[in-house]
């Protein structure tokens, strides 16, 4: 939160994909049909999946610099519960990243995004959850590693395949099968279709559960695996 | 304070395993200031961060201020303070900024007036001092940074990880102070770790030295240097010739039957006596050389240090084992 530039610069990324890919997908968007007649509705998820992917995957940089300060070991001698020691980095984190999400979001409805309002806000919310699992299992890694040089690899080994099999540029709906098949298994796949689902104001559909389902998993199963990785951090 | 008893850590990395810590015992006494001395790589942080709760020993048990380390590790942490060697600090966060948030992480009843008070017990109340980051403080002061943020929450006991490595020889004897201020108005026990044997002579009520994850001896500085009876004479050699090695051992020879020499050690071309009544053996010590035909480039005569007390006890010069394990 000390720096607001980083506010700024994090946006940078998704935006350019915005103004200038967004353009191009909606002249062949009306030919899938994903975005239900309008393709923003469709791309704008996907990108705010994008933004989490990588602006919280990031997040794990700033712990190796405290781990190598020795903040890290600091509040670890402290005697508050190791839960609140990931928690706190983790949620100023999320709250990051949706005041970007808000910002991206907002460039969307000027470029032509149309939703109902109650969409945009489920996708804020499952966009929040996904940043908050992210920012922990980059935490995660980052105490595995605990080196720049050994992290950024890792990370970018870990985040693009991700990033293309959960179809955030094109829906995987227009994958062929054995593509589709591989993107089942990656957790992301199922958050970009529920909210894109929610951008169409489909609440009721699958890929809405299916969505919350993988979310709640993805969330509780990172900040056990969080917690667990502070209380027994060591060398 | 603290009782530890078997304490021992073993890691397990990719090229076998490391017993960094052997079954250490130790106590403590409140309002002690208690020196663990030792090389790098001795395991003397290795015993720090168990005791800390940092890291969980593979045997033994311990009981820190009071609460036992395996079942109440919540208990300890609450009761202790703990100065890490590279200090703990964000270098971009202002002074004032990290005291706070550490007095709120232990619950500080009112911040402000105790973060007024240790910054003016340890001189940070400077000029906006409190306002600058550490990145922008000088070694002393930034080391005293790290001592406030130990102290916030007035522990009763406190463990510093090398207070004094890498500052100049002021503000290491301020702090020497400050350390001893703690324990003298506050009643505060002290545990560090030093590799410094004139810090552990200054400064300890007593010292523990620690070799290879082993405590090997444990006293007063005084108390250690009485163990180390009689004068320490260093005859260094001078090989015309011959090789030193070769004039060493026949140097050594030369003074086994000398009643007043106690111990013969051949380090590096010289050789290292422990002599009852140096002042008054040295001429003999000379003359029996001279008859063996030893070839003296100098003498040289001095009173036990803690050095002789680790050499002694571990047979390795303490210098010479830190150069070689760093």
């Amino acid at each position: 939160m000390r720096s607001k530039v980083g506010v700024v610069f994090g946006l940078t990324q998704p935006l350019l994909y915005l103004v200038l890919f967004g353009p191009l997908l909606s002249r062949v968007g009306g030919v899938q049909g994903a975005g239900g007649g309008n393709t923003w509705r469709a791309f704008v998820p996907g990108i705010l999946v994008q933004l989490a992917l990588f602006g919280a995957g990031f997040v794990g940089f700033g712990l190796i610099a405290d781990l190598r300060s020795g903040v890290v070991e600091r509040l670890r001698v402290t005697p508050v519960s190791r839960l609140a020691l990931l928690l706190g980095r983790v949620l100023c984190d999320t709250l990051m990243l949706v005041v970007q999400a808000v910002l991206l979001l907002a460039a969307g409805v000027l470029l032509g995004l149309r939703a109902p309002l109650w969409g945009i806000v489920a996708g804020l919310v499952f966009v929040a959850l996904l940043a908050l699992s992210i920012a922990s299992l980059s935490y995660v890694l980052a105490m595995m590693t605990r080196v720049e040089d050994a992290f950024a690899p890792l990370l970018s080994t870990v985040t693009l395949p991700l990033m293309l099999l959960s179809g955030i540029i094109l829906p995987m709906s227009m994958a062929p099968g054995w593509l589709d098949a591989v993107s089942r298994f990656t957790p992301f796949r199922y958050v970009v279709d529920a909210a894109r689902a929610a951008f169409r104001g489909d609440f009721s559909s699958s890929a809405m559960l299916e969505g919350a389902a993988v979310t709640v998993v993805l969330v509780v199963a990172s900040v056990a695996l969080g917690t667990h990785r502070f209380r027994k951090e060591n060398t | 304070m603290i009782e530890a008893r078997g304490l021992a850590r073993t890691f397990t990395g990719r090229r076998g395993t490391v017993e960094a810590v052997r079954g250490v015992d130790l106590s403590v006494a409140l309002g002690e200031i208690v020196g663990f001395l030792g090389p790098n790589g001795a395991g003397k942080s290795t015993t720090l961060r168990m005791l800390t709760t940092l890291l969980a020993p593979t045997a033994g048990s311990a009981t820190v201020a009071g609460r036992d380390l395996r079942t109440d590790p919540g208990g300890v942490r609450r009761r202790i303070g703990y100065v890490a060697q590279g200090g703990g600090t964000d270098p971009s966060v202002p002074a004032g900024e990290e005291l706070e948030l550490q007095a709120r992480l232990y619950g500080v009843a009112d911040p402000a007036a105790r973060i007024r008070e240790l910054a003016r017990r340890l001189e940070l109340d400077g000029e906006g001092l409190l306002a600058r980051p550490s990145a922008a403080m000088s070694g002393g002061q930034r080391r005293r940074l790290d001592v406030a943020l130990g102290l916030v929450h007035r522990p009763p006991l406190v463990f510093l990880d090398e207070p004094t490595t890498g500052l100049d020889p002021q503000s290491r004897g301020h702090l020497w102070e400050h350390i001893r201020r703690l324990r003298d108005r506050d009643g505060t026990t002290v545990f560090l770790t030093t590799h410094y044997l004139d810090e552990a002579d200054a400064l300890c009520d007593r010292v523990l030295i620690i070799d290879r994850g082993r405590i090997v001896a444990e006293g007063s500085p005084a108390e250690l240097k009485r163990r180390v009876a009689g004068d320490v004479v260093t005859v260094e050699l001078a090989g015309s010739g011959a090789p030193l090695e070769q004039v060493a051992l026949r140097a050594r020879t030369a003074l086994a039957g000398h009643s007043a020499v106690r111990e013969a050690t051949v380090l590096e071309g010289a050789l290292r006596l422990t002599v009852d009544d140096g002042d008054r053996s040295l001429m003999s010590l000379i003359r029996a050389l001279d008859e063996a035909g030893v070839e003296l480039a100098a003498l040289r005569m001095a009173r036990p240090t803690l050095d002789d007390v680790f050499l002694t006890v571990t047979g390795r010069s303490l210098r010479d084992s830190a150069s070689a394990a760093a």
